[in-house]
């Protein structure tokens, strides 16, 4: 890397320990900043070559379901840049089981492979995380 | 901020990206290029294209390490490297190509 477009320098081996970082999306995809948000910090937390897992809960689900159509708010569709992570190495996604099923999705509806898994296993899963960011 | 070839006018940032994706074409591309110093050749275009067609996939300019992965995937082992898209692209694949496709700033583009 010769050349930085920030302030922060970037070694390619910088690397020491990797860390187990979760990233809990709660809220709908449109309508507030989070979503886009919390993907975009994903997408440059994969130059960091950590354990990056991510967590869809609550209206969280929906920023994974397929056919959204955003015209009519006036902003981006960007769920298609899910489909992008596999590229950047992030493969953990899951989703909890209550929250699809209150809302009447199964993982047929979603636009990304996915595991579901309960409440109680979504809870081992971030009791196990060095890091947890909350969006 | 912007440019104007044939009477049609092209806005850019401040750093000469090109605010509208929608407003890009060939003769834009070329003067993007001109202004990076870049020689358009069949290899240049083959990435450029590439780059629209990921852009239009997955809505985000890729980082460089996938980029260069994902061409590999597509134009093979050969072109799916630093050094040959170093080559192309001398001050930076991802920052270079994408400005001359008319792609946002890469994310994750530190």
């Amino acid at each position: 890397m010769s050349e930085s477009t920030g302030g922060i320098e970037m070694e390619e081996d910088m690397s020491g320990t990797v860390k187990k970082f979760a990233f809990i999306n709660r809220k709908a995809p449109y309508g507030t900043i989070y979503a886009l948000e919390s993907l975009e910090v994903v997408l440059i937390s994969a130059a960091f070559d950590q354990d990056v897992s991510l967590v869809f809960a609550d209206d969280g689900v929906y920023q994974l379901k397929k056919g959204q159509a955003t015209k009519a708010v006036g902003m981006k569709n960007f769920s298609p840049t899910y489909r992008a992570l596999e590229g950047y190495d992030i493969e953990k996604l899951y989703v909890e089981k209550e929250s699809m099923e209150a809302r009447g999705l199964t993982a047929d509806d979603l636009i990304v492979d996915v595991e579901v898994l309960d409440a109680a296993e979504m809870a081992a899963l971030l009791e196990e995380q060095d890091v947890v960011l909350s969006f | 901020m912007g440019f104007e070839i044939n009477g049609k006018t092209y806005e850019t940032d401040e750093e000469g990206y090109l605010v509208n994706l929608a407003e890009w074409d060939e003769e834009a591309a070329k003067f993007l290029a001109i202004e990076e110093k870049v020689e358009m050749t069949d290899q240049h275009w083959e990435v450029i294209n590439f780059l629209r067609e990921y852009y239009n996939d997955y809505q985000i300019a890729p980082a460089v390490r996938v980029l260069t992965k994902a061409i590999g995937k597509k134009l093979g082992p050969e072109k799916g490297n630093s050094k040959y898209l170093y080559e192309l692209f001398p001050y930076g694949p991802a920052k270079q190509a994408c400005k001359i496709a008319g792609l946002p700033k890469p994310t994750g583009c530190i």
